[in-house]
């Protein structure tokens, strides 16, 4: 694998392959000594012109696990904020000797456009653009799903059937892109809902269902996993929707709503959650809820990310 | 008198209309056509057989930089770029900085293209003072300083108030100008990346919906109804724009519209991988609208092709797409692209390509000169186009600063052999003639024109 840019680009024997790799990482977070020798001598650079500390230490973790060396730019403070362009800082990366660049951009399509320049001969993963994908996140979601769906039995398997529901801000998410391109390869049927104003214009392209109210998703649709998305508060400044109460009341996913769930679904939420917005404490912390799974299974997919861009580029270059 | 100036033969050529022509240009002007003219002593022989001749091109909408953005494009570059692509006339948008919102401003304009000889230059003044869209510039001072501007445009921006446009409009009657609308109405794009649509969901790029662009359209349409004024819509880029359009038309309003080249050939889908040399302002969008302005354009709807040719240095496009600047070159391109779509497609002929890319452009900015084509007595501005190449268009097709085309890579019909501006040769075999010579042609015509049928067709501003 040379870059990993979206979920769109992923057949489904690479996402198995990635999915797989994951699981045997897993197993080795399970031993007393965490560490594996795999990346020696690797620099893995988190170029990240966004804040996420959660996204960082995670992709951090990953590499330092595999005994990559670990440089962390962040674009606050740096020459970046002070107007240095990303062909700069690319080729600031090439000069230091970075193998892997784990990217996090305001501006969608920007990890793509660093593979695509020559600017820099790294591998590039995207972890995080603008409202357009992030690739990492929905792998260790359907991870999560089919270890929570298939204990023990995970391997090599595909998520054929799974009913995913997810809600809220479709419109600007990059998780609930890359989760419908991944979830769709993966053989899951996929559910949107959201207010109209949060849906982009034309969904005819996409492979997902589209409901408007959340208790028809709930009551017909009767998911196996309920996904819910921050909903930044913001948004209603610019009319997306009307404010957070009447947000709530309808898109969020209440003590009420939860206990209409089957007993064996699944509550699954990328973080950081607005409690009592759209997720309430009670689904957030239920034995439905996986999102604490969600983030120690991210350490694993990411590491298998990790492998598999510099693993690859080594066999490639003997 | 006419030792001053280029005496020039062209043997062979086809005309727009399909019959051949010899064409000897002198003092200026076309001053005879026929088969098998005699070429005075001294006269320059350009065999033309298999060559295309048509009129000088007029662009309506030319972005030339200077002053202020010199880095992109000055003045003398651009007009270079101009005579590359066969054009005698580019009308220079307002947005320089100081901004063109004052007679000193736009006769500086009018000042260096005189004086870089390629083209004629022919200021267009902004609309309201800055381009901020808050109160109107002096457009009567402009009317009347020695540019004559008629064309008054904030493009780059919309007038997107109501009042300031209905009196912008009325107020231009005074000199029969016309306001050339950006239509894009700025709430509904604020922060726009793309043609708003399915790809643009899928790519996380904030759309450009069709609707801000339709809406302004249709509501000036109204506004030149309602006032009685001309209005011309820049860079009409949806088929609901053209029903717009088809619509006022139909009802008699007195309304122009220009579509570019890009707009006529490329898509949205090239912005898949987020190269900003795909990066426009309005945006490329679907096939169906693409299809939609060339069939405007073949039945009159849209009544002509304007480049807006926007040149950026490199570090505004070397970027991710969010930061890349908005903006194509067009000049030296268009022709062929217009033969490409239009042409090759079957949708009109060369006559038609006259018309649109030179006699209404200049008929719309009100100059002279370009009413009758290529006849005799008519000022000598004629491009002879090779119809029969194919080429792989390329940076080095480009002369002016910026190499910001998105066409590098792209097989293009056609090519621009010799190009003539007021009698004297700005291209020639292909390839675009030095500066100081072209300068020194320049200078000379006018000290032999001064006075002279010549200058005063080619120069005069029907008032």
């Amino acid at each position: 694998m040379r870059h990993l840019l979206s979920t769109r680009d992923l057949d489904r024997a690479a996402a198995i392959r990635l999915l797989d790799i994951a699981e045997d990482m897993a197993d080795t977070q399970l031993r007393e000594v965490k560490k594996l020798p795999t990346l020696r001598g690797k620099t893995v650079v988190n170029l990240f012109f966004e804040d996420s500390t959660r996204t960082r230490i995670s992709f951090e973790a990953a590499a330092k696990r595999l005994s990559a060396d670990v440089i962390n730019f962040s674009a606050k403070g740096s020459s970046v904020s002070k107007g240095e362009s990303l062909k700069d800082t690319a080729q600031t990366l090439q000069a230091i000797g970075a193998d892997a660049v784990v990217i996090r951009h305001g501006a969608s399509g920007a990890p793509r456009t660093l593979a695509n320049s020559g600017w820099i001969d790294a591998g590039v993963l995207n972890a995080g653009d603008g409202t357009h994908e992030h690739p990492t996140q929905a792998l260790l979601d359907a991870f999560t799903i089919r270890r929570r769906l298939r204990p023990g039995a995970s391997r090599g398997a595909g998520l054929d059937g799974v009913k995913v529901t997810i809600v809220g801000d479709i419109l600007h998410s990059r998780v609930a892109r890359s989760n419908v391109w991944l979830l769709d390869t993966l053989g899951a049927e996929v559910t949107l809902v959201a207010p109209p104003t949060l849906l982009p214009v034309d969904l005819a392209a996409w492979p997902a269902r589209i409901l408007y109210d959340l208790d028809v998703a709930i009551d017909e649709g009767r998911p196996d996993v309920v996904m819910m998305l921050r909903i930044q508060t913001e948004r209603m400044r610019d009319a997306f929707f009307p404010n957070p109460r009447e947000y709530s009341r309808r898109w969020g996913l209440d003590d009420e709503r939860l206990a209409r769930l089957g007993p064996d679904s699944i509550v699954m939420h990328p973080g950081p959650m607005n409690r009592g917005l759209e997720i309430s404490s009670r689904a957030a912390d239920s034995a439905m809820s996986t999102v604490r799974e969600q983030v120690s299974n991210g350490v694993s997919v990411r590491m298998a990310a990790l492998y598999l861009l510099l693993s690859g580029n080594t066999e490639e270059g003997s | 008198m006419s030792r001053m100036t280029d005496v020039s033969l062209i043997e062979g050529a086809t005309l727009a209309d399909g019959s051949r022509s010899d064409i000897l240009i002198d003092g200026g002007v076309i001053r005879e056509l026929g088969s098998g003219l005699n070429a005075p002593a001294g006269a320059t022989r350009i065999d033309a057989n298999g060559l295309l001749a048509l009129p000088g091109l007029v662009d309506l909408h030319t972005h030339l930089r200077e002053p202020g953005y010199e880095q992109s494009e000055t003045v003398l570059t651009g007009t270079r770029a101009a005579a590359a692509g066969g054009f005698t006339t580019v009308f220079a948008m307002a947005n320089t900085s100081p901004v063109a919102d004052t007679a000193g401003v736009v006769e500086q304009e009018l000042s260096l293209g005189l004086d870089s000889g390629f083209a004629r230059v022919q200021p267009i003044g902004a609309v309201t003072v800055g381009l901020k869209g808050e109160r109107l510039a002096e457009l009567g001072a402009m009317a009347s300083s020695r540019a004559s501007v008629r064309v008054f445009s904030d493009d780059g921006f919309c007038v997107s108030d109501p009042l300031l446009m209905r009196r912008a409009l009325e107020y231009v009657k005074a000199f029969d100008g016309v306001i050339a609308q950006h239509a894009q109405e700025p709430r509904l794009t604020e922060g726009a990346q793309m043609n708003e649509g399915s790809l643009s969901g899928e790519l996380g790029l904030a759309g450009w919906p069709a609707v801000a662009e339709e809406s302004i359209i249709a509501r000036d349409v109204l506004l030149a109804e309602h006032v009685g004024s001309r209005l011309h819509v820049c860079h009409v880029s949806t088929a609901g724009s053209v029903d717009v359009i088809r619509w006022a038309k139909a009802r008699g309003i007195p309304v122009t519209a220009e579509v570019t080249p890009h707009h006529l050939l490329l898509t949205e889908d090239l912005v898949r991988d987020y190269d900003s040399r795909f990066k426009v302002n309005p945006p490329l969008r679907r096939r169906e609208d693409v299809e939609a302005l060339r069939h405007a354009l073949a039945d009159g709807t849209i009544d002509i092709v304007a480049t807006d040719h926007a040149p950026h240095p490199v570090e505004a496009k070397d970027c991710e797409w969010d930061a890349a600047a908005n903006g194509m070159v067009g000049l030296e391109s268009a022709l062929s692209v217009v033969h490409e779509a239009m042409i090759e497609t079957g949708l009109i002929g060369w006559a038609d390509v006259a018309r649109i890319l030179s006699q209404t452009p200049a008929h719309i900015g009100r100059i002279e000169g370009y009413e009758r084509g290529i006849a005799v007595g008519a000022p000598a501005n004629v491009v002879l186009y090779d119809t029969s190449a194919r080429r792989s268009f390329g940076t080095e097709d480009l002369a002016g600063k910026s190499s910001n085309t998105p066409y590098a890579g792209i097989e293009l019909p056609g090519r621009v052999l010799h190009t003539f501006h007021d009698g004297y040769a700005t291209v020639a075999d292909g390839h675009v003639l030095d500066s100081a010579v072209v300068a020194e042609k320049a200078r000379s015509f006018r000290a032999a024109g001064a006075g002279g049928a010549a200058a005063a067709a080619g120069g005069a501003v029907r008032g």
